[in-house]
């Protein structure tokens, strides 16, 4: 009755009085009913709707399993945390509530976001709607297959280094990646501290764009959060503006010819627009691999560290491979007389490729670019590769190294194998209402070639 | 004794008493509060807790820096220091490493050369001051270990001074002195028993004899030696003189036997006046410091630190009360311990100036006559102001004798007191103070001593 409906149009029918919201409550509980035990997108379903509160205008969002809620179950995806119930709302799901969602559950991820194909999980992974073998990509895997297969019709993630966009991208959904410092990251369990940023994905652009509105801005809770004021970005949405939009062929070595012709394909669509395409050198994206390697091992063996086994019931012996792995790396870099040359020699990429940016957005406002260089890869691909979510998320680690925003969006599915393309726009630091803008316009001009629709449709009411 | 010469530097940790934590709104106060009930999220290191700095603790901080003579760092940061212990819900302590807020201070020891000159006898420099959290305390039961985390995160400086001391007199005397400014500062109780103000001394023994050896290792001895010994949970200043002392005898007896003494941190037994070993010292290298992400760096303007006003210190006072004041060193000293009895001697001061034709005094320095009011306790300084005057008002009132009821308690005395009077008269000149106090008593202090001792001295002389 609702199927495929986004977010916004949801909201409207609760408030038209067409629908109770928990009408709507029941509807997707019967939807994951029917389709989480194969896709395993759902790691705990809130089932404590009331109905007296049905005439409340209440909204269903899906949360990443990392975002602490109070009172409802957040494990990380991993064991360690099997029983830890949160005494505390985190700033994204509180402001959520507030504007009147309703957590309708907790999605599957990659155990600490260590990952980026969801398989990390202590409970399983997430099957991609698309292709029950393989997996939805990660570590926002959970949200992106809840999203895709219309369990919900929005969800938040968060991303340290592709983990919104690059299961946006396997799962054929829209992922934002905000600014970092744009969105609160308390009551966010800590991965990257410098990186983290928790963002939307969903349907449509505008829902996006409405749910940024609703997460965003500083948090007095969250120093490194930022007082720049929140523009209303689904009004912006509207406004036909056009921009100069930089192409580069660093990020096109290696990558897939069907995710290239598709990025060359909305190449021309954009000129038609009446947008500017210019060439631009940027760093090659191999460069951020290193820094982020070192810098996120560096902050994972720092936040790691509470669990020591004194609280939260279960010791280390709980954590899993990928954990003790990066705990050992993050360790290791950060040891005496090893500091200097990886921590300190890391954080100084790291400027360099901010300056890198930065000189590029004086000649451009954002840079097209493909999400991923392949598309969804089979169950188990990942063991194969030690450094997997470094190599998945080449191209989005530079983005999330600088910290300015980006946004994945569908454009297409592969012939080979009906697999949704993922392509990016990422922007200036806190214009998000840019990249967003172009994003609205390619999906009135183009719909994403239907990739979201036909998700939809794979999981018939 | 002389071939080895102590080396001993300070770490010093003073628990600021902000309204609330260092990176949270939970009350910073926990004294005698039930176990965990001043503790939320973020003090408790929870997921996806984050800290948010305490301003108030960073501008008091740059307060203590100014007022112990030190560089304001204008970029300064927040470090993560990593260990596993229970009391440390997060893994890591929130502290400053390599840009902590002051550098570079000294503080120098009023004292008075034999001329009543005043002069700094001793500078004790101090390496850095730097902002942190505290962590929670371990209570042993019986039945096992319990963590009470409403310290956690309280808000703790770190002052650590150069090794520039060399006994444990010296090292007493400036932890009483730095007491003394902290309070002035009104920053923190500096409380030593309540263990708002704790410190640990770092020791080592420099041996002269070592030196002659080679070249290099006088540059080595110049330094320090190259082991160190921490003495922990000191909680008095008596103890830390005793602490000190035995580790000295200790270090020196090991050095004279021909050995090192292990590098470590030892406890001291206060019963036993002892120390003893707890640990060897972990080397910074394990804490694996690294700048933390969760607080952006703070840059501080000189408008900033320039508003941030150190008070008068007791240093200052001193100089001002023996210049201006004209009172004794020791007095001065004494009357600048506690800010409030300063501020209230002030007060007098000033508050008296235009009843002075009232206090019956000639050339003296009323100023110091109030100061010995003060110092001797012959008027309690809990009594207001103006009381206080009055009293000292009434005390140098020239007295009015009944001199018929004088002689009557004169006759008395002397007639019940024959071995004092013989004393004196054999010579025990002393012996005559019994006698001044007992007419004195009997006159219910209606009579001034010295015309009470003229008499009995003419009374019993004539005998």
């Amino acid at each position: 009755m609702f199927l495929g409906q986004p977010l916004l149009s949801i909201l409207e029918l609760i408030k038209k009085k067409e629908v109770s919201s928990k009408e709507v409550f029941d509807y997707f509980l019967k939807r994951i009913e029917k389709y989480n035990p194969k896709l395993n997108a759902y790691l705990t379903v809130n089932r404590s709707y009331k109905s007296d509160r049905s005439d409340k205008i209440e909204m269903p969002v899906a949360v990443k399993d990392n975002f602490c809620t109070k009172g409802i179950r957040t494990t990380a995806s991993s064991k360690v945390l099997e029983n830890f119930i949160p005494p505390y709302e985190s700033t994204v799901t509180r402001r959520l509530i507030d504007a009147g969602a309703f957590i309708l559950g907790k999605t599957n991820m990659d155990a600490w976001a260590h990952g980026s194909s969801t398989e990390t999980s202590d409970f399983g992974p997430t099957k991609n709607p698309w292709d029950l073998a393989r997996c939805p990509g990660g570590s926002s895997g959970g949200s992106a297959a809840a999203v895709s297969s219309y369990l919900v019709p929005a969800a938040i993630g968060s991303e340290t280094a592709g983990s919104i966009r690059q299961p946006a991208a396997w799962s054929g959904v829209i992922g934002l990646k905000p600014t970092y410092g744009r969105v609160s990251r308390y009551g966010l369990i800590a991965m990257g501290s410098s990186l983290d940023c928790p963002g939307p994905l969903t349907l449509t652009t505008e829902d996006a764009a409405f749910i940024l509105k609703i997460i965003a801005g500083k948090d007095k809770f969250d120093a490194t959060t930022v007082s720049n004021k929140v523009p209303d970005y689904v009004s912006l949405l509207k406004k036909k503006r056009k921009f100069i939009i930089g192409i580069t062929d660093e990020y096109l070595n290696g990558v897939d010819e069907e995710i290239k012709n598709a990025f060359y394909q909305l190449v021309k669509i954009l000129e038609k627009l009446g947008h500017r395409i210019k060439k631009i050198k940027l760093l090659s994206p191999k460069y951020s691999i290193s820094v982020y390697t070192i810098i996120q091992r560096a902050e994972v063996s720092s936040n790691l560290a509470k669990f020591d086994g004194i609280r939260y019931g279960n010791d280390r012996t709980f954590f899993g491979s990928e954990a003790k792995r990066r705990i050992m790396l993050g360790t290791y870099v950060l040891s005496y007389g090893y500091y200097d040359a990886y921590y300190k020699k890391a954080q100084k990429v790291r400027t360099l490729i901010i300056e890198d940016f930065k000189k590029v957005f004086q000649k451009v406002d954002m840079i097209l670019a493909p999400t991923t260089p392949i598309p969804a890869l089979k169950l188990g691909e990942f063991e194969k590769y030690p450094f997997f979510g470094e190599m998945m998320d080449v191209l989005n680690e530079p983005a999330a190294i600088a910290g300015i925003c980006a946004i994945n969006f569908p454009f297409g599915l592969t012939k080979k194998d009906n697999l949704p393309i993922g392509l990016q726009l990422m922007g200036r630091w806190f214009e998000e209402e840019n990249i967003l803008n172009l994003t609205y316009q390619i999906e009135k001009e183009t719909d994403f070639l239907g990739v979201i629709r036909k998700g939809v449709k794979n999981y018939p009411d | 004794m002389n071939d080895y010469q102590p080396v001993i530097g300070l770490e010093i940790h003073v628990e600021l008493k902000t309204f609330s934590k260092m990176f949270c709104q939970c009350p910073a106060f926990y004294f005698q509060k039930p176990p965990n009930t001043q503790v939320c999220p973020v003090c408790l290191g929870l997921p996806g807790a984050l800290p948010v700095p305490n301003q108030k603790a960073i501008e008091w901080t740059i307060l203590i820096g100014k007022a112990l003579n030190c560089k304001i760092n204008r970029f300064s940061k927040f470090d993560r220091k990593h260990y596993f212990y229970p009391d440390l819900p997060k893994g890591y302590q929130i502290s400053q490493y390599d840009e902590p807020i002051a550098v570079d201070g000294r503080v120098e020891m009023i004292s008075k050369d034999p001329t009543n000159h005043v002069s700094a006898k001793k500078i004790f420099r101090i390496r850095r001051v730097h902002l942190e959290e505290d962590t929670g305390k371990l209570i042993h039961a019986k039945n096992g270990t319990l963590v009470d985390f409403n310290r956690c995160g309280v808000p703790l400086v770190e002052i650590v001074t150069e090794p520039d001391f060399d006994n444990s007199d010296d090292v007493k005397a400036f932890l009483e002195e730095l007491q003394v400014i902290i309070r002035y500062l009104g920053v923190s109780d500096a409380d030593m028993e309540k263990g708002t103000m704790r410190m640990e001394p770092n020791i080592s023994i420099k041996s002269q004899k070592s030196k002659v050896k080679s070249q290099n290792q006088v540059r080595l001895g110049k330094k320090l030696s190259n082991y160190k010994v921490e003495i922990k949970n000191i909680n008095s200043f008596r103890f830390v003189k005793q602490a000190i002392d035995y580790e000295i005898k200790r270090q020196i007896e090991i050095l004279k036997s021909g050995k090192i003494p292990t590098q470590e941190t030892r406890g001291f037994n206060a019963e036993k006046q002892i120390t003893y070993p707890q640990r060897t010292k972990e080397e910074a290298a394990d804490y694996r410091y690294f700048p933390e992400p969760d607080i952006p760096s703070l840059v501080f303007t000189q408008e900033y630190i320039d508003s941030i006003k150190v008070p008068e210190l007791p240093s200052q006072k001193i100089k001002r009360y023996i210049f201006d004041f004209g009172i004794r060193f020791e007095d001065a000293f004494i009357l600048t311990r506690d800010k409030k009895v300063a501020e209230y001697f002030e007060t007098i001061i000033s508050n008296i100036k235009n009843q002075i034709a009232k206090l019956h005094i000639k050339n003296q320095n009323y100023k110091q006559i109030i100061a010995n009011f003060i110092v001797n306790k012959k008027i309690s300084t809990d009594l207001p102001v103006e009381e206080f005057i009055n009293k000292v008002i009434e005390d140098l009132k020239p007295k009015e004798v009944d001199k018929g009821l004088l002689n009557e308690v004169i006759d008395k005395v002397l007639k019940n007191n024959p071995k004092p009077v013989k004393d004196y008269q054999k010579g025990k000149t002393n012996a005559i103070m019994f006698l001044v106090g007992q007419v004195m008593k009997e006159m219910k202090g209606k009579a001034e001593a010295k015309i009470v001792r003229e008499e009995i001295e003419r009374r019993i002389n004539k005998e």
